[in-house]
């Protein structure tokens, strides 16, 4: 048994430690999220030149041709630095849908232009509230353009191009929605910025008026090609919210170990103790829930719908455990707009809706759990 | 990133499987695997005479303690070659329950301590399940606190002689050897004056009392030593030096890596795909599907953890510290778990009989048995002080008693 990333995985990784350590300092992440910026451009840049945005996207369009391994120990690092980039959008979401169901041609325009860090993509999905469901498709599509609003779009603010879903049929089966990429840059839509919880990634409403959209996949095809898309961006957001959640463990320690109260050490009254103690437990499980994730995912293996949603489950849990323990911790210093814990605090929470909220994937795991009992 | 055994292993695995094929009890079997939560019974069957036979069938194939050394009774197996060994076993590792303490810790503190002589006299016929070793650590008044324990050894002669008493005892009333960790000196602080031994369970004045439980049952013994005399040979470790060789053994009881800890989830799921609600299956409640999702990603969890410790292993590398999450971690699900599942049987859970609505009652004696998970073999408490002190590099406790001798230390609160 093998269940650990090789020395090469290994060696990326600490190379994007050391990249994101150097070029995404919690100072870069707050210039975001003090709205001096939507994102962090010379940051987006120096990812395209790592080759990280392309890590996964094959030779022959433009990327590294390594894989989903490789991709998942950046996605770790990600987390871990907070980066304020339209990463999970574009390389998650974006690119994992164009990889699924684009021709040619579409692979040919968008994958070079995300790997060169000249394209951001996203995915819109969601219309208003409510968890992803063919019904709460309401965009219409029809004659080529589509019509309808999407909110909140992640990075739609930035984004140069979507994958939409829209509804084109009225059957009341998953197969009535169907996948179309547009041209954001292009006419019939407009982008509004929305306020929320994490400014470091920004959020957006688009209105599609007569927009010009060309299909992704096949017709009726695109609840199934978003159910892979969501599952496959999972595993690779749970590796960030693992990430995140080490790093709000590890900044939660440190302080307690410096900060003196009562005459000793605060990480020394087993109060603080525990509570690290348990950060570490949530964190460990989660970590291990997204290893097999990541085998399921590089492997394309029939596990991967069990495996994507158990590791989603339990690193959102252990994101948002971690990042709130850690306020707990620095006690009064941790409810600083000063201090970092905040950062963290918002990226856990607003991560654990962004592809649909704790309750929509622990139902998913129950049907995919029984699925497979069934069989 | 991959499932697969190297070649050595496979092959290991091949001869493992196809001895167990040949030799297994299966008639067992059946029975075996419905066990569940540590709890094993057979209908018609002493459970310690059917481990003997299994345990001694193994050794005479060179399979117990399989990662012992040959000449104490072992097979000089790898780390790895053992987690494949426990895989393969399967069901019939639940026999093994009555030497699981001599083969995780006392046998360990032998080979550590005793003389060769020793070694060669006691650890073959521990690994074949001659005969049983329990451990003599806890006390009454020491439990976490083990070192503040009492039991008094003092030195007459060539011997030493033993007052006082042991609790929590697993197995005591069938074993034939006990290590024993007693005071040899008051006047020293407590980590300092304490000695380890080994004793013959049937020495005049040991006397083995059963300990009613909590839950009603019967699995662990007081151990009252009245005047039982050691011979200084039976001694492991420097007089005084007790406390660091009783760390070698609690060291060897986390080391545990094969085996899977009970956490509830699959009895959970079952249950819950077969009770019928007033509105419908359990499993299609939404309140239900969100807390077994839970359980299940955190079982899930354990799992993959336990890989991760696996693939350590057989790459010949140190584990790192993330096993020590196991217990921790499924000594509260179970109980959770236990009253979640009470609570969705409505006022008949309160039944604990054969009753058809609470499956036989499984849940309830999960209910009352798990607060022991939470215990035995370290509380969570002191789990959490491990996790925070060792892996996550926090500062100890601090001590009030580390510096005074044994016989100043506080007795009372109030």
């Amino acid at each position: 048994m093998n269940f650990d990333f090789s020395d090469d995985q290994k060696q990326l990784r600490d190379q994007a430690r050391k990249f994101l350590a150097e070029k995404c300092s919690p100072k870069a992440v707050r210039a975001v999220l003090d709205g001096k910026a939507p994102y962090d451009k010379e940051l987006w840049k120096g990812l395209a030149e790592m080759g990280f945005l392309g890590v996964a996207i094959p030779e022959e369009f433009g990327g590294a041709g390594a894989g989903h391994l490789e991709l998942c120990v950046i996605a770790e690092e990600m987390g871990r630095a907070n980066a304020p980039v339209p990463f999970s959008s574009t390389v998650y979401l974006a690119a994992e849908a164009l990889l699924i169901a684009g021709n040619d041609a579409q692979k040919k325009k968008w994958l070079p232009a995300i790997a060169s860090g000249e394209a951001i993509g996203t995915l819109a999905l969601f219309e208003g509230k409510g968890n992803p469901a063919p019904k709460n498709v309401k965009l219409t599509a029809a004659n080529g353009v589509l019509n309808g609003i999407k909110k909140p779009v992640a990075d739609g603010a930035i984004a140069d191009f979507a994958v939409v879903a829209a509804r084109t049929g009225s059957s009341g089966r998953d197969s009535d929605v169907s996948l179309f990429l547009v041209d954001l840059k292009a006419g019939g839509v407009e982008v509004k910025s929305l306020t929320n919880l994490d400014p470091t990634r920004g959020q957006a409403e688009i209105a599609f008026k007569d927009a010009k959209a060309e299909p992704l996949g096949a017709a009726g095809e695109g609840w199934s090609i978003l159910t892979q898309v969501l599952d496959r961006a999972a595993v690779l957001c749970a590796f960030e919210q693992v990430g995140g959640s080490d790093r709000a463990l590890e900044m939660g320690r440190d302080y307690a170990l410096d900060r003196i109260a009562f005459g000793r050490q605060i990480g020394s009254f087993q109060a603080v103790k525990h509570m690290l103690a348990d950060m570490y437990v949530s964190a460990t499980l989660a970590r291990s829930n997204s290893y097999y994730g990541a085998w399921a995912l590089s492997t394309n293996a029939a596990e991967l719908p069990e495996a994507a949603a158990a590791a989603r489950i339990s690193a959102t849990q252990a994101f948002q455990h971690c990042a709130k323990n850690n306020i707990q911790v620095h006690g009064g210093m941790g409810f600083t707009w000063e201090f970092d814990c905040h950062m963290y605090y918002r990226r856990a929470n607003a991560m654990a809706l962004g592809l649909g909220s704790l309750s929509y994937w622990e139902d998913q795991l129950i049907d995919r759990m029984r699925k497979k009992n069934a069989a | 990133m991959n499932f697969d055994d190297t070649p050595q292993e496979a092959a290991f695995r091949e001869t493992a499987r196809k001895w167990i094929d040949a030799n297994a009890p299966k008639e067992f079997e059946e029975e075996l695997s419905k066990s569940s939560l540590g709890r094993i019974r057979l209908a018609k069957h002493d459970m310690v005479e059917v481990g003997k036979a299994w345990q001694k069938k193994k050794a005479e194939g060179n399979w117990a303690c399989l990662h012992w050394p040959k000449e104490y009774g072992g097979r000089g197996a790898t780390p790895i070659e053992k987690v494949i060994w426990q895989q393969e076993e399967g069901v019939y590792g639940k026999l093994t329950q009555p030497f699981q303490i001599g083969e995780g810790m006392c046998g360990p503190t032998v080979m550590a301590f005793g003389s060769e002589e020793a070694k060669r006299r006691y650890l073959p016929k521990l690994a074949s399940g001659e005969e049983i070793w329990c451990q003599l650590f806890s006390e009454p008044s020491a439990g976490s606190d083990v070192a503040g324990l009492r039991t008094r050894a003092e030195k007459k002669g060539d011997n030493w002689v033993v007052n006082g008493q042991k609790i929590w005892t697993s197995g005591a009333h069938y074993s034939d050897y006990g290590l024993l960790i007693a005071r040899t000196d008051p006047n020293v602080p407590k980590h300092k004056g304490l000695t380890m031994f080994f004793l013959d369970m049937k020495s005049p004045g040991v006397e083995v009392r059963p300990i009613r439980q909590a839950n009603g049952m019967q699995e662990f013994n007081e151990v009252y030593f009245t005047d039982v005399v050691i011979p200084d040979s039976q001694r492991l470790g420097a007089v005084g030096e007790g406390w660091s060789v009783s760390l070698t053994t609690l060291m060897n009881e986390r080391m545990s890596i094969g085996a899977r800890l009970a956490t509830g989830v699959p009895e959970m799921f079952e249950f819950c795909s077969n009770l019928m609600l007033e509105e419908g299956l359990a499993i299609d409640d939404p309140a239900v599907r969100s807390k077994l999702a839970s359980w299940a990603a955190k079982s899930n969890g354990l799992k993959f953890t336990s890989y991760r410790t696996i693939s350590a292993l057989s790459k010949g590398e140190r584990p790192g510290p993330e096993n020590s999450i196991g217990k921790l971690v499924s000594g509260m699900m179970l109980q959770d778990i236990a009253t979640y599942a009470m609570d969705l049987q409505g006022a008949a859970g309160v039944l604990t009989g054969n009753d058809e609505e609470t499956v036989q009652g499984q849940f309830q004696q999960m209910l009352l048995s798990s607060p022991s998970m939470r215990i035995a073999g370290g509380t969570d408490e002191i789990l959490r002080n491990i996790i925070a002190e060792r892996v996550l590099g926090l500062p100890g406790d601090i001590r009030v008693d580390k510096d005074v001798p044994y016989n100043k230390i506080p007795t009372k609160g109030r």
